[in-house]
């Protein structure tokens, strides 16, 4: 506790004047089912990339090449958005 | 010399907003408010003022509207009554402790059920801990002057908390009478131009609003609010100074009436506060001497003073608009008795609820019986209601 800062050090309002410090707040660990991806399905569209909303879905090169578990919160929506003839990606349960 | 119209307190409300000229208006009407907003609206129309208006289907995305444009750094109003208020509840305390100054003309209406549009204080009551600076109106022209002030007094740098001023429905609302204003130049140069804490919409400077506070820091952020109120006893204080100089018409936080030699006291809130001036006047010709403390500021709530101003009276009613049901008394009362330290006699008269009228008449009834308690030292059966049928 003691590295946390006291009422009179801290920003008011409850607001962060830092940029990108959820970088450092690490959500994995709400998940219940985490997303695993099959290469060999996938086609590349990206569109679990673009409605991942914590931005967790990791692209190299214009391919997903996997999932950052530290801030994936396991909502599903990648493996329900993924198109039903690939079916790349699976939730199964976190354990 | 200023000018001096004949307003009512919705149309001093809407002249006080129109001189201030503030940034962003969010509103959706209801009574007894209504005619405040409309008023605003047209001047906003005629370009009278440049606020942003925006229509809003609901009270709930009016104080979202509020919170949105005040985080960006707009200098925001809106206004409410009643079930509206409970409706942005929500975001009131979000605004609060976001410690966005918005500034709220609050019309006091009844809360259902049964449905009522009559004036009583139930609907800033049940907001009193929202973190919200609540100031309470005798009349027209405190309306006119307390929304002035409220920008000075919510955009304090030490302060920073959104404020409701409240004016009975009806009793203000929609009665008229002569208002002294200062006028747009005078009242620009009172508030000053705005400088928002902080801005959401300045990219130079990302910040994020409304994240997550779980244990590690959710405390700490209350306990600022608590800190921000505290300060805010000082600044309504300074600020009604200030105001006084300009105008002649000084505030603080609570109103004296007669009180100095009193043997018997009132305490209320609102449009009341008026009624027992006259009752006390009239009590004094029967030789009772009589005396009214007019609390202006509920949140902060100045209990130390309150208790120093009525120590030497001996019985002291304290009248409640509204009603706290499973806790005998209401409010005001409870909080009033929570900083008296033994002496005088404390009783709390529940009164007016709905709209139901109070006269001067029923207040010096209050006084006989607060002379009477005097007497006897008589400290049981406090809790009471004025114009209630019992049967």
């Amino acid at each position: 506790m003691s590295e946390l800062l006291g009422w009179k050090d801290m920003p008011i309002g409850g607001i962060i004047f830092e940029s990108g410090s959820s970088q450092r707040y690490v959500t994995g660990g709400w998940r219940t089912y985490k997303p695993v991806h099959a290469q060999d399905r996938c086609v590349h569209c990206l569109r679990c990339w673009i409605l991942c909303p914590d931005s967790a879905v990791l692209v190299e090169n214009g391919r997903l090449v996997g999932f950052d578990y530290d801030h994936c919160k396991g909502c599903g929506i990648c493996a329900r958005e993924c198109p039903a003839k690939c079916r790349a990606i699976e939730m199964e349960l976190d354990r | 010399m200023n000018k001096r119209v004949p307003l009512t307190g919705n149309d001093a409300g809407a002249e006080a907003l129109k001189d201030v000229n503030p940034d962003v208006a969010a509103v959706f009407p209801i009574t007894p408010q209504t005619e405040l907003m409309h008023q605003f609206a047209s001047y906003v129309h005629d370009g009278v003022v440049d606020t942003e208006l925006i229509l809003v289907e609901s009270e709930h995305s009016a104080q979202s509207a509020c919170f949105g444009a005040a985080s960006a750094g707009a200098r925001t109003v809106t206004a409410t009554s009643s079930q509206g208020l409970l409706l942005m509840a929500e975001i009131c305390a979000i605004t609060a402790a976001t410690r966005l100054p918005v500034v709220m003309p609050v019309v006091n209406r009844a809360i259902s059920a049964p449905v009522n549009i009559g004036c009583d204080h139930s609907d800033s009551m049940f907001l009193r801990d929202a973190g919200w600076i609540q100031l309470y109106c005798e009349n027209s022209q405190e309306v006119y002057d307390t929304v002035v002030q409220a920008f000075r007094i919510g955009e304090h740098k030490d302060v920073l908390l959104p404020v409701m001023v409240c004016l009975d429905g009806f009793i203000i609302s929609h009665t008229m009478e002569g208002v002294e204003l200062i006028g747009p130049e005078a009242a620009r140069q009172f508030v000053g131009e705005y400088d928002a804490a902080f801005r959401l919409l300045d990219t130079a400077k990302p910040i994020t609003v409304g994240p997550l506070h779980l244990t590690d820091y959710y405390f700490e952020c209350k306990r600022q609010v608590v800190e921000a109120m505290a300060t805010a006893r000082r600044v309504i204080v300074e600020v009604g100074k200030e105001y006084g100089r300009l105008t002649g018409r000084e505030y603080a936080l609570f109103e004296p009436y007669r009180l100095d030699d009193a043997e018997v006291a009132i305490i209320a809130l609102g449009s009341t506060c008026g009624t027992a001036k006259v009752a006390a006047d009239r009590a004094r010709e029967k030789g009772l001497r009589a005396g009214v403390l007019k609390l202006r500021s509920f949140r902060p709530f100045p209990g130390e003073e309150i208790a120093e101003a009525l120590r030497h009276v001996g019985a002291v009613a304290v009248l409640d608009r509204s009603i706290s049901y499973g806790l005998p008394g209401g409010p005001l009362f409870h909080e009033v008795r929570s900083f008296a330290n033994g002496g005088a006699v404390l009783v709390s008269y529940v009164y007016g609820l709905g709209g139901r009228d109070i006269t001067p008449s029923d207040l010096q009834c209050v006084f006989a019986e607060l002379a009477a308690r005097r007497q006897s030292g008589e400290s049981d059966g406090v809790f009471r209601y004025i114009g209630l049928r019992e049967s």
